[in-house]
């Protein structure tokens, strides 16, 4: 039965890369206006969760529903995902070089556009609305004009995910450890920009280690991905105390109770 | 029985036609060529060398050779688009092999510049062209052995001494008969000391339906301090057959481009023979191939760095996608005492479906320690993580495969030195991938030239 109510609905979600099951049984439910986050040692299950989610071709969904906006995620191909309002913000942003960053994203915004039935849009008003993504990160027009990603600094591949983010207004966006690698500077640009997307109507979920993008983006739901599992939930008090103890007691928890 | 024996026949019965028809130069070397054909077994198809190439089935077909030139009725004014724009206010043009210029063209060109129809200058100048013509090209390749026993007209071009010439030059070639014909051509350029140029060759099939053959042996003597950018591009049909043979020599302190380019084809296969006789010279060889269908590339190169202290470099890439079939075989060949050589090679191609198929034989023969060189291929799919980074954003899988290949050729294309081709090419490579048949349709540029 589908619930509006939700953005995102996963269930008992299993996935698997080159016969390894990765994601044993996620639960996760969003709603508009949320902002969840996501943590978890190493070697968890946060990036497969979320190259799952946008639907990378690398992995296997093996058991699970995933439904968004009351359609059937992983039944969509992954530019329609796109199209249906899900952005993926990447941990290590792909270099293509030989594509200009202007024309992947007059490609990308005249995707979305026919598939909503709508004209492309005027090269002018194009033009204008890059100009005005781009201040929400501070990115530099030169950069614009290069191909995507293509010699951009760490930090500079981070604004330009959240700037792509800016242009395709995404309903649903997961941002997978965007604050790594990132300076104090950099940081801000970035958490700044996020919350200035923010609405009542989109939701985020962040997939970090550390509290300090926790600080700006102030999430209310806190997951802890473990083994392949959310073991944990919680409010932002959560987040506290994995920074104040780390992740080894809830480690323990589980592993003590897979033991019994 | 080999497809060369009709042309060993048709050579003897039509022996004085053909020198008739030919200027003294020409036809002095034909015996040679009957000769060496005669004893020739071409190479067997994939053989050593002629990887994805298959000779006899390219010489199989009964073509016609126009060996009276008569006047085909071609206006090429009234039928010929040109996809690139016009370099020049009128092209030099070989149609069907038989060169057509205006007496206008000719005598527009700069003082120290000789270029025009190769069979006049062999009967106007024929001690000059004789000091030349055939001097570099190999008898005993099959390519060169069947020109040169056929050829009796083409282009010649002679930049004199410290003349620059500024503007580019443009020869357009084109095929065009209602029926199957074999253009033979022959290019003879000679850059003498401190001469400069550019010259863009330009080859088109005009009617799609018929099968044609390109048959093509090109030589360039580049004298002391000379440069000289040669460009040829490619837009034929699916049925034209092209055979080419380019030959150069470099003295000291030369430097020469050579840009291979093949947009739309056939069968093509493009030979390069390069050698080095003068220290301080350079040579940049370049290209690249857009293949489809069934259409088939093959490229073979020889680099001779004969002498010390020359830089080479060398860079061919290839599209290939449905059952398309592509060969690359570079060599390059380090002279003992060749010493301060720099040889780079690389060959890289984009293999789009699991039907088309790439041979990739880069070759380096070094006899000396001091040298730097370097070679290496690349054969490859789309990269699954581009693709998939695409694709979060929107694109459709074949718009992100679209943009990938058009950004696989952006390095061939920006190296082009002439702005306006390498505007166009840009965009006329964008159409290629996108699945245009003829690029040309509604060319701006055209449209101005024509009004």
């Amino acid at each position: 039965m589908m619930d509006n109510k939700y953005m995102l609905k996963v269930k008992d979600l299993h996935a698997r890369i080159n016969g390894k099951e990765i994601l044993k049984g996620i639960n996760l439910e969003v709603k508009p206006g949320e902002v969840h986050a996501i943590m978890g040692p190493n070697g968890s299950g946060k990036s497969t969760l979320s190259m799952v989610l946008a639907g990378s071709p690398a992995y296997e969904v093996t058991e699970g529903s995933a439904e968004f906006n009351g359609k059937d995620l992983l039944a969509m191909l992954p530019e329609d995902r796109s199209h249906e309002g899900l952005f993926l913000g990447f941990q290590y942003p792909v270099e293509i070089p030989g594509v200009s960053m202007v024309n992947f994203m007059r490609a990308a915004v005249n995707a979305k556009r026919e598939y909503h039935h709508e004209p492309p849009m005027s090269a002018t008003d194009f033009l204008k609305m890059m100009r005005e993504k781009r201040a929400v990160v501070e990115l530099d027009n030169k950069l614009a004009s290069r191909s995507v990603n293509e010699g951009f600094s760490g930090g500079e591949k981070k604004r330009n995910e959240i700037f792509q983010m800016a242009v395709l207004e995404p309903k649903l966006s997961i941002l997978d450890e965007t604050d790594s690698g990132l300076d104090v500077d950099a940081l801000r640009i970035v958490a700044d920009g996020v919350n200035t997307l923010k609405n009542e109507n989109n939701a985020t979920i962040v997939i970090t280690h550390y509290q300090r993008l926790l600080d700006y983006l102030k999430p209310q739901f806190i997951h802890i991905l473990y083994k392949g599992r959310i073991v944990k939930s919680g409010g932002p008090e959560l987040a506290l105390e994995i920074e104040q103890r780390g992740f080894d007691w809830i480690k323990e928890e589980v592993d003590n109770k897979e033991g019994e | 029985m080999s497809a060369l024996n009709q042309y060993l026949d048709l050579y003897r019965e039509h022996q004085k036609l053909i020198d008739a028809n030919g200027a003294g130069p020409l036809n002095d070397l034909r015996g040679d060529a009957y000769a060496q054909l005669s004893d020739m077994k071409l190479p067997k198809a994939d053989s050593d060398n002629y990887e994805n190439c298959d000779l006899e089935a390219i010489l199989a077909p009964d073509y016609g050779i126009n060996l009276a030139k008569l006047n085909i009725d071609v206006n090429p004014q009234a039928t010929f688009r040109c996809d690139v724009p016009m370099l020049t206010e009128s092209p030099f043009m070989l149609i069907n092999d038989t060169f057509a210029a205006s007496k206008s063209m000719i005598e527009g060109l700069p003082e120290g510049v000789e270029a025009g129809s190769l069979r006049v200058f062999g009967l106007d100048y024929p001690e000059d062209i004789k000091r030349y013509y055939g001097k570099l090209a190999d008898i005993k390749n099959p390519i060169v052995a069947l020109n040169t026993l056929f050829a009796q007209d083409g282009f010649y071009l002679r930049v004199k001494k410290g003349v620059h010439l500024e503007k580019p030059l443009q020869l357009v070639n084109i095929l065009e008969n209602g029926m199957p014909l074999m253009g033979v051509r022959r290019l003879l350029i000679i850059m003498e000391e401190d001469a400069e140029a550019t010259l863009l060759v330009c080859e088109h099939s005009q009617n799609p339906d018929v099968q044609f053959l390109d048959l093509e042996a090109v030589e360039i003597f580049a004298a002391r301090n000379a440069r000289f950018d040669y460009y040829n591009l490619e837009e034929s049909t699916e049925k034209t057959s092209r055979l080419s043979a380019l030959y150069l020599s470099q003295e000291e302190g030369s430097h020469v481009s050579i840009d291979g380019l093949t947009l739309f084809n056939g069968v093509t296969r493009n030979e390069y023979y390069t050698r080095f006789n003068g220290e301080h010279a350079e040579l940049h060889l370049y290209g690249m191939g857009i293949e489809d269908d069934s259409r088939k590339v093959s490229t073979y190169s020889h680099i001779n760095h004969a002498v010390p202290d020359c830089i080479s470099n060398e860079l061919f890439k290839f599209s290939l996608d449905d059952e398309a079939k592509g060969a690359f075989t570079g060599r390059i060949y380090v002279a003992p005492g060749a010493v301060k050589t720099e040889a780079y090679q690389s060959n890289r191609n984009l293999v789009g479906s699991d039907d088309a198929r790439m041979f990739s034989r880069p070759e380096l023969e070094i006899y000396n320690d001091d040298v730097k060189c370097s070679h290496g291929c690349a054969i490859g799919k789309p990269d699954e993580l581009q693709l998939f980074y695409m694709r979060t954003r929107g694109l459709s899988e074949s718009t992100a495969k679209l943009l990938l290949k058009q950004a696989f050729m952006a390095d061939i294309i920006d190296r082009i030195r002439i702005p306006s081709l390498r505007d166009r090419l840009h965009l006329m490579v964008e159409r290629r991938f996108a699945g245009e048949r003829s690029a040309c349709a509604g060319c701006p540029v055209c449209k101005s030239h024509e009004a």
